[in-house]
This record gives structure tokens, C-alpha cells and sequence, in this order.
């Protein structure tokens, strides 16, 4: 009785350091989004370019798109912007920008020194359409198959590696289809 | 030929350490003199053979040796001076060698300062000290060497992550490694105590100096870090609860535990078994953070290379150190006793209240760090704690624990009266009161939760102020030096301590009940008008730095026509790596800090346009950092008491004689 007593912090770490073990073959970066396999979110949100015209989410239906969160203030967002950019030239798939909390005007100038690589930007300028899509980060990049499903979520900016091995095969595939 | 030289001094220090962990172990078993005696020179070689090898890695980073990848991957030629030298910590095996570096100078320090202690007590605590260094050498030498050489030589490095180029990264990782590894000694101790069976008071007070100044160190080391993130990272905060904090979080409450336990045992034989557990929990907690920071199991802001090859040699360390002691305490801790009898209001309750209180703190600092690894290692999905847990959990439980705190020093030992407390600590009680209720109205709005911290804060100054007042009346001697000189420093050191505790807890309290944080767009020359103060954006200059380019803002603070400050915050791009780092530009006052970062040009213009500025007023928050100063000037005092001085003393009379009859 008294030999368990004093084996109580023993117990304890054993238990830990069983979790630890187990830990170590996770990858804790690895947070899957709870939207992936759920209808997108839907917005109507007015168009950057023309203020006076909207995008909505049902004008996608059909189609394989991507949506890319982005921000004339996020400076991650210029170390993705060159890979979008080549991706709108190849044509391959539809990029729809979501200007999140973010002036429009400042939007339009950064899009016009940087390059714009989007099918159409709309506004987000609250950043309430952005919560409905959990986004916690800029930039953030969605893919949404034909039956307007979200598929995949890219977190922080898109890497070559991320956009060749997951995205491009994932948008081939769910075009097919 | 100097790495090689290094990597050699590495491989004979861990046969030395070898030497050192098992000779003396069996001799102590036995009785053998001659194998004991063997601890001491094996600690002294162990300890200046890592010096060597961390002097040869130094050697290399300072020269640019791009020969060596460690120095390739984490320097450049282009760096200053004082950040090759400290690159020299800032990589994986660079911070295991600085720790490897600590424990030898803790096992040199043991050697040197344990004359008087029992021959086979001084024999385990350095083989102890030696098993451990085995661990860490090993490990070095096995998953990550830091001499490793490079074919072919790469022309230039690839530059220290811009984040570490830092004044911080000089004195931040050693502070905070010398009081990490510091608990090693108390470690030893404990174990050599569990081993012997004996656990008295004069093991106490050979381990309580050890304890307090690696406490103090880690102390410093933590309030460094917490400074270095404050101006560093752009956001103003000082901490986040992130992970790699908790881990260096979690041995500081283990080792505050630890110093007044040890105190009881001291001074009252009581709380043996559990001040023996607390020790193995301090340094447990050390490797544990050290595991958690090194394996990436966790996600954190401090983004160090991972891999699972190494944390499984490091969680096979940990479950070796720290099971087998935790074994050793199950079959062993029943042996040393128990202690004292104490009634259930006096400073040894208070004291045990005090850690039954830390513990719980711990126990839920802990929970929350490793709660998201529970979750996923169970399967049930992939979540993150914040701060919101953290605040609900720590706060509440600091509350009492603060209480105590102004009633234990005062409190009698064994038996304390009611009243009497009462009447000694009534003024104290008033002060926080009226403290309560009137400093938040001066600050301009009443918030209960400023009251009650505001309250607490000044309930332990006043409690302090009153011990040592009544201490001062009571004393018999005449004159107010003689009345000083009657207390020892530890009582004094302890109430150093006390007070800096009152500076953070107010500190704390104002900055979060009264700060305000502001994300503005500014055009050159516009104003804006935070806190009272108007603060005007002049524009950007560029500026060249060693290895960066910095673009300079300059922001005028005026309040009314009075100038305040002018301040220049930086935008740094670092041209090996091409990592932008924003460096906060701060006026520091006692009454608060203006606190300005540059954000991102927002306008086509460019950097020449107008900018996202982020403008902080952060009230009293270097009381945050001044409080944890006193605390750790509280532990150095702590160990300059005359108990101290006085085996010192002991110790050099007794060699001078030896000396003396030598020569006649």
C-alpha cells in the first residue's frame, strides 16, 4: 500500500512519456480544416474590379475551382503570388481571389503592381464571409470540385511542392469526373 | 584541424563522464576512498573538455569555418561579430553543447564548493552528475554531432535565423540554461539522498544555495526571453503560453516549490519525501522541455529543425533519468521519514499551502501543454490551447497562493495564533484594501479584476514591508545598522523576493487592464491620437545594416505642444535569407512604454506611401520584467547568509591549517 503510494509519480510519467512516444510520429502542423468533404460555404460578395457586380458561390457550380484568401497587407501572400500567376497563365483551373479585410482600393493597387492572377477577386471586406470558411491565416487556398464541395485546403502560402504533388493532381482528378 | 579537435574533446568527455558516473558509484556501494576519490578530478576533466570542444565550435562559427555545416547552415560571414559567436548556440547540436557546457560547469562548481560535505555524498551527487552528462554526450556524438564537416565547402553560410540576431540570443539561451540545468545539482542531491537513505537537515542546506542560484538563473533567463519577444516579434506581448515558454514555465514553478520545501526541511525536518520528489520534478521538468523543444511535438513559435530519429533518443534518456529515479524514489522515499509535527495554522502550512498551489499551477500548465498531443495521440482530432485556458486556469489558483504569501514569512513555525497574525499583518491588510479600491480610479477607470490585482500586489509589498519593520522593532540591538545587520541575508533575500513578486503582479495587472493596441493606416505626416498621445508618421528612410537593409520609419510623439519621443522602428530584410524581421521601436518609461512597429506599405506608392502602423501603450509593463529581477536579486542575496559564508570560512581555515601543520 505504501510502495504504491510513493509509485504514484512514476505512474504518472510512465503515462506521459507513453503519449510522448506516440507524439513523435504525428506531425502537429498538420491541421486538417472540418470544411474538407462539406458544401462551401456560400457568399455573394461584390466583385473587385466592378463594385457594382457580384460573384456568387452558386456561380461556380459546375465547374472545379480554386479559392485563394489573399491580402494587399499579407506578406506571405507576395511569396505565393509569382506561383499563381503562372498557374492563371497555364489556364488549367479558375482562381477566385478573396480579398479578406482589406480596402478595395488598396486591393486594386497591390493586384496592379504585383500582377493579377485571378479569374475575378471579390470583396470580403469585413472578413465575415472569411469565418464561414475558417480561414485563421492569410493566405489560404481552397479547393471546390463541380457539386461545389470543398476538397482540399492549403494553410499559408502555396509552395511549388504543395501545388505540383496535391492541388494540380487533386483539380485533374475532380475535373474528369 | 579545430573541429576535429572538438569532436575529440567530446568522445574522451564522455569516457571521463563514464569514469565519472559509474568509479564513484561503486566505490560510495563499498566504501572505497580510492574509487570515490576519483569523482572529483573526473568532474574537473570533464567539465574542461567540453569547454574545449564548445571553445573549438565557437572558434569556428567566430572564423566563419564554412568547412563545418553546423557554422555553414547558421552563420555567414556577413554576420556581426557577437552573433557569429553566439550562432555558436543557436542551432540544434550548437544548444545541446551549451548545455553539455552547463552541466560540466555545475559538476566543476560541485567539485570545487562540496570540501565539507560527507565523501560518499560528494561521491554520488558528482557520479549522478556524470550519468547524466552521459546522456548528453552521447547523444551528441550519436544523432548530432556539431562538428560535422562539409565537401564541398560552401563559399558563404546560409546566415543564423534573422529571428535569433538578436541581442537576446547572446544572453537568453545561457541564463536560462544555467538555471535548467542548474536543478541538476539539487537532482544529484536528491538522488544520492534516496540511495544513502539519510535526508536531514544538513542535506537541506547543502542543497538550497544550489537550488536558489539556479532558480535565480532561470529566473533571468526566462524574463530575458520574455523581453526579447516583446520588442522582437511585433505584437507587444510579452507572453503567449506557447509551448517552448511552458516548458521553461514549467521548472520555474517546480523549482519555486522546491526553494521553500527546501526551507521546511532546512529548518524544520518536515516535508522530507516531498522535497525529494520536488527535485526530481524540477530537473525532469528541465529534460522535458528540453525533449519538447528539441522533438517538435509540439507546434510553436520557436521553429527548430525536428526529427523523430532524435526525440526518440531523447524521450529513451528521459524514461531512463527520469523513471529510474522516480523508481528508485517508490522504493526508497518511505526510508527517509517523515519530519516534524506542524498545527494547521502555522508557516509550515502555509508553506505546503503555498505548494500544493504551485503544483496544481504546474500540474494544469502542463496538462494544457501536452493536451492537444493527448487529443491526437488518442485520435480525437487535432486541436490547440490558448491563452484563454491558460488565463482561467493560473489565475485563479495564483490568488490564494499570493495570500499566503504575506502570511507565511510572519506566520511562527509549528503553531501560529489567529489574532496574532491578524494584528501583525492589519496595516498590510489595509494598505491593500484602500490599494484596491482607490489606484484603479487614478488610472482613469474602475475594473474589478485591476482591483483585485492591484489589491494582491499590494498586499504582499505591504505584508513584506511589515515583516521587516516588525523584525527591525524587535530586535534588541541599538541603531538602525546594528538592527539590519541582525536578520541574515537569506531573510532578506527572501523578502527581495517577496517585493518583486508585488512589481510583476502589478505590473501584469495594468498593462493587460489599461493597454491599448491600435493597427492604423498612416499617411506621411498624419497623426493619430493613442492614449493621450499624438503620434505622426514622418516617412521611411532606407538604411544599410551589416547584413541587412533595413527600411526606418520615423513616428513623433507629442503630447499637447511637449515632445515625447521620437521613435524609429525597422523593417529588416536579411540578404542571405531573405527573412523580413520588424523590429518594435520603444520608449521605456516607469510608467509605461510607447510602443511602435512598422506593419506593410498599403498603398501603390509602395514604402514611400502610407503604412499599416501599429501603435501600443503599454502601461507599467517593465514593472513585468523589474519584478523578476528582484526576485532572481532575492535568490543571489539568499545565498550570501552566514550558514553559507560560515562553511566557507570552515573550509579554508581547516585547508590553511592543514597547510600550517604541513610546514612545521
Amino acid at each position: 500500500m505504501k510502495l504504491l503510494r510513493w509509485s504514484l509519480p512514476l505512474a504518472i510519467f510512465i503515462v506521459v512519456a507513453g503519449f510522448l512516444y506516440v507524439g513523435l510520429f504525428r506531425d502537429p502542423h498538420e491541421v486538417p480544416s472540418p470544411l474538407i468533404g462539406k458544401p462551401a460555404p456560400a457568399f455573394s460578395l461584390a466583385e473587385l474590379h466592378h463594385p457594382d457586380r457580384t460573384l456568387a458561390t452558386a456561380d461556380m457550380r459546375g465547374q472545379v475551382w480554386l479559392l485563394n484568401v489573399w491580402a494587399s497587407w499579407c506578406v506571405s501572400c507576395r511569396e505565393e503570388h509569382p506561383l499563381l500567376v503562372a498557374l492563371s497563365k497555364a489556364g488549367i483551373v479558375p482562381i477566385i481571389g478573396l480579398d479578406y479585410k482589406d480596402k478595395p482600393e488598396d486591393g486594386l493597387a497591390w493586384l496592379g503592381g504585383n500582377g493579377d492572377p485571378y479569374t475575378e477577386s471579390v470583396v470580403d471586406l469585413d472578413g465575415r464571409v472569411g469565418i464561414n470558411w475558417g480561414v485563421y491565416g492569410v493566405p489560404e487556398t481552397f479547393v471546390i470540385d463541380k457539386a461545389g464541395i470543398i476538397r482540399y485546403k492549403q494553410i499559408g502560402p502555396l509552395t511549388g511542392d504543395a501545388l505540383n504533388r496535391k492541388i494540380l493532381p487533386l483539380v485533374r482528378e475532380l475535373q474528369k469526373s | 584541424m579545430i573541429p576535429e579537435l572538438g569532436h575529440f574533446a567530446l568522445i574522451v568527455a564522455l569516457l571521463v563522464a563514464i569514469v565519472q558516473g559509474v568509479l564513484p558509484m561503486i566505490g560510495a556501494a563499498r566504501r572505497d576512498s580510492a574509487l570515490m576519490a576519483v569523482a572529483v578530478p573526473a568532474a574537473r576533466a570533464q567539465f574542461a573538455l567540453v569547454a574545449l570542444a564548445f571553445g573549438c565550435l565557437a572558434w569556428s562559427f567566430v572564423t566563419s569555418d564554412f568547412s563545418v555545416q553546423n557554422v555553414a547552415v547558421n552563420s555567414n560571414s556577413h554576420l556581426p561579430l557577437r552573433y557569429r559567436f553566439a550562432a555558436t548556440w543557436g542551432s540544434h547540436e550548437g544548444s545541446l553543447l551549451l548545455w553539455a557546457l552547463m552541466l560540466g560547469g555545475w559538476g566543476f562548481a560541485v567539485s570545487v564548493f562540496s570540501r565539507n560535505l560527507p565523501q560518499v555524498l560528494r561521491a554520488r551527487v558528482l557520479a549522478v552528475m556524470g550519468l547524466v552528462a552521459i546522456g548528453f554526450l552521447l547523444f551528441m556524438l550519436a544523432a548530432s554531432d556539431p562538428f560535422l564537416r562539409l565537401v564541398p565547402v560552401p563559399p558563404e553560410g546560409r546566415d543564423l535565423n534573422a529571428l535569433l540576431q538578436d541581442p537576446g540570443m547572446v544572453v537568453h539561451p545561457p541564463m536560462l540554461y544555467m538555471g535548467y540545468v542548474g536543478f541538476s545539482v539539487a537532482f544529484a542531491f536528491a538522488i544520492a539522498a534516496l540511495i544513502g537513505g539519510k535526508l536531514d537537515a544538513s542535506w537541506a542546506r547543502w542543497s538550497r544555495p544550489w537550488t536558489t542560484v539556479a532558480w535565480s538563473f532561470l529566473t533571468i533567463g526566462i524574463a530575458l526571453g520574455s523581453i526579447w519577444s516583446y520588442y522582437t516579434l511585433g505584437w507587444g506581448g510579452w507572453w503567449f503560453w506557447d509551448p517552448v515558454e511552458n516548458a521553461s514555465f514549467m521548472p520555474w514553478l517546480a523549482g519555486t516549490a522546491l526553494i521553500h520545501s527546501l526551507a521546511v526541511t532546512e529548518k524544520r525536518g518536515a516535508f522530507r519525501s516531498w522535497t525529494v520528489l520536488l527535485a526530481i520534478l524540477a530537473f525532469s521538468l528541465s529534460l522535458i522541455g528540453t525533449f519538447l523543444v528539441r522533438s517538435g511535438v509540439l507546434t510553436s513559435v520557436h521553429a527548430f529543425a525536428t526529427d523523430p530519429a532524435r526525440g526518440t533518443f531523447i524521450l529513451g534518456f528521459l524514461a531512463i533519468v527520469i523513471g529510474g529515479s522516480l523508481t528508485l524514489y517508490a522504493f526508497r522515499a518511505g526510508a527517509v521519514g517523515a519530519g516534524g509535527e506542524f498545527a494547521p495554522v502555522s508557516r509550515e502550512s502555509m508553506l505546503l499551502g503555498n505548494n500544493i498551489l504551485l503544483i496544481i499551477a504546474l500540474a494544469s500548465v502542463l496538462l494544457g501543454t501536452l493536451y492537444p498531443l493527448f487529443i491526437d495521440a488518442l485520435n480525437l482530432g487535432k486541436i490547440s490551447v490558448g491563452p484563454p485556458y491558460f488565463d482561467s486556469v493560473f489565475y485563479p489558483l495564483m490568488a490564494p497562493m499570493i495570500f499566503l504569501m504575506g502570511v507565511g514569512p510572519i506566520a511562527s513555525w509549528r503553531k501560529a495564533r489567529i489574532p496574532d497574525l491578524w494584528t501583525r499583518l492589519r496595516w498590510a491588510a489595509y494598505v491593500a484594501a484602500a490599494t484596491g479600491v482607490l489606484a484603479p480610479f487614478a488610472m482613469g477607470r474602475w475594473k474589478p479584476l485591476v482591483a483585485l490585482g492591484l489589491l494582491l500586489a499590494a498586499w504582499v509589498a505591504g505584508a513584506t514591508a511589515s515583516a521587516l519593520l516588525q523584525r527591525l522593532r524587535a530586535a534588541p540591538q541599538r541603531g538602525i545598522v546594528a538592527k539590519l545587520r541582525a536578520n541574515s541575508p537569506a531573510w532578506y533575500g527572501m523578502l527581495l523576493a517577496h517585493l518583486g513578486v508585488a512589481a510583476f503582479i502589478a505590473g501584469v495587472t495594468l498593462v493587460k487592464g489599461y493597454e491599448v493596441e491600435r493597427d492604423v493606416r498612416l499617411d506621411v505626416g498624419q497623426g493619430v491620437e493613442v492614449g493621450g498621445d499624438t503620434y505622426t508618421f514622418r516617412g521611411i528612410v532606407p538604411q544599410a545594416g551589416p547584413n541587412y537593409d533595413a527600411l526606418v520609419g520615423t513616428v513623433e510623439v507629442t503630447r499637447g505642444d511637449r515632445h515625447v519621443a521620437t521613435l524609429r522602428p525597422q523593417k529588416r530584410t536579411y540578404r542571405a535569407s531573405g527573412e523580413v524581421m520588424t523590429e518594435a521601436s520603444i520608449q521605456s518609461g516607469i510608467l509605461g512604454d510607447h510602443y511602435v512597429s512598422l506593419g506593410e506599405p498599403v498603398t501603390a506608392q509602395g514604402t514611400s506611401g502610407a503604412w499599416a502602423v501599429r501603435i501600443y501603450v503599454k502601461p507599467f509593463v517593465d514593472w513585468i520584467w523589474f519584478g523578476c529581477l528582484l526576485m532572481a536579486l532575492g535568490g543571489f542575496t539568499a545565498i550570501a547568509d552566514r550558514r553559507y559564508r560560515l562553511a566557507l570560512r570552515h573550509r579554508l581555515a581547516s585547508v590553511l591549517g592543514a597547510a600550517a601543520r604541513g610546514a612545521t
